[in-house]
């Protein structure tokens, strides 16, 4: 199924996009859309345990259940204000 | 129509946000205006670009109010963020909350500038003269109730 990923700041720039479609297979939740982003780029990794993730712009969870469709973003630590 | 939670690339205007919250019954308004300042960590900041997953920022704004109202009922807020880039002295968020008292208008306000850097998905990069950096705060969890303490009890401090 296919998904949206949209990702900030760091993150990326990490990827060299903000917005990429990603194929994964049914079935899949948060942290595995998570990992195939972290294995493709160099340097995401390090930032697992300090993001927050959304489902189509809700705040969400890693263990959360995809679907097809779906927006999902990766938020890293937050500076607004 | 007044637009209470926004986030846009347009320059903030503090009386447009005030304008928003005022209301018969309220006897006080506490507007906020956080600026880029022309300093960070010892370097010369030239400007700022702020970057943010509007949709998700705008509903958490909609959520540090619903909050706010909890501990302050009957309280009215406003937020609105800037995106892109801000000189210097220019505004990049502007906060109004107005309530019956002034205490509650006060707290809500600090308060919900706390909760903004905790939970509102928002960055700021800041550019020098010799370089540019990504600055990260706070790792956002709306439902982490620790954070939430402490924004409350600074707001009440």
């Amino acid at each position: 199924m296919l998904v949206t990923v949209k990702l900030f700041a760091g993150l990326r720039e990490l990827a060299g996009a903000g917005e990429l479609r990603l194929n994964v297979a049914e079935g899949s939740h948060v942290s595995d859309v998570w990992r195939v982003l972290a294995d493709r780029h160099a340097g995401m990794a390090a930032y697992a345990p300090s993001i927050s993730c959304a489902v189509n712009a809700d705040y969400s969870r890693m263990t959360a259940a995809v679907q097809d469709g779906d927006e999902i973003a990766f938020l890293p630590p937050v500076s607004g204000g | 129509m007044r637009d209470l939670f926004r986030v846009s690339g347009q320059l903030l205007d503090a009386a447009t946000v005030t304008a928003a919250v005022e209301d018969a019954r309220c006897g006080a308004i506490t507007t906020f205006v956080g600026t880029v300042r022309n300093h960070n960590a010892g370097r010369l900041v030239q400007w700022l670009d702020y970057e943010a997953y509007e949709p998700l920022a705008v509903k958490s704004f909609e959520r540090i109010a619903q909050e706010a109202s909890e501990r302050w009922p009957g309280i009215r807020l406003a937020i609105h963020h800037r995106t892109g880039r801000v000189a210097v002295g220019e505004a990049s968020v502007v906060i109004a909350a107005a309530s019956a008292h002034r205490a509650d208008a006060f707290g809500a306000a600090r308060y919900a500038i706390e909760r903004i850097k905790q939970i509102a998905p928002i960055w700021k990069r800041e550019h020098f003269q010799d370089g540019e950096v990504s600055i990260e705060g706070a790792t956002a969890d709306p439902d982490d109730r620790s954070a939430r303490q402490t924004a409350m009890e600074r707001a009440c401090s």
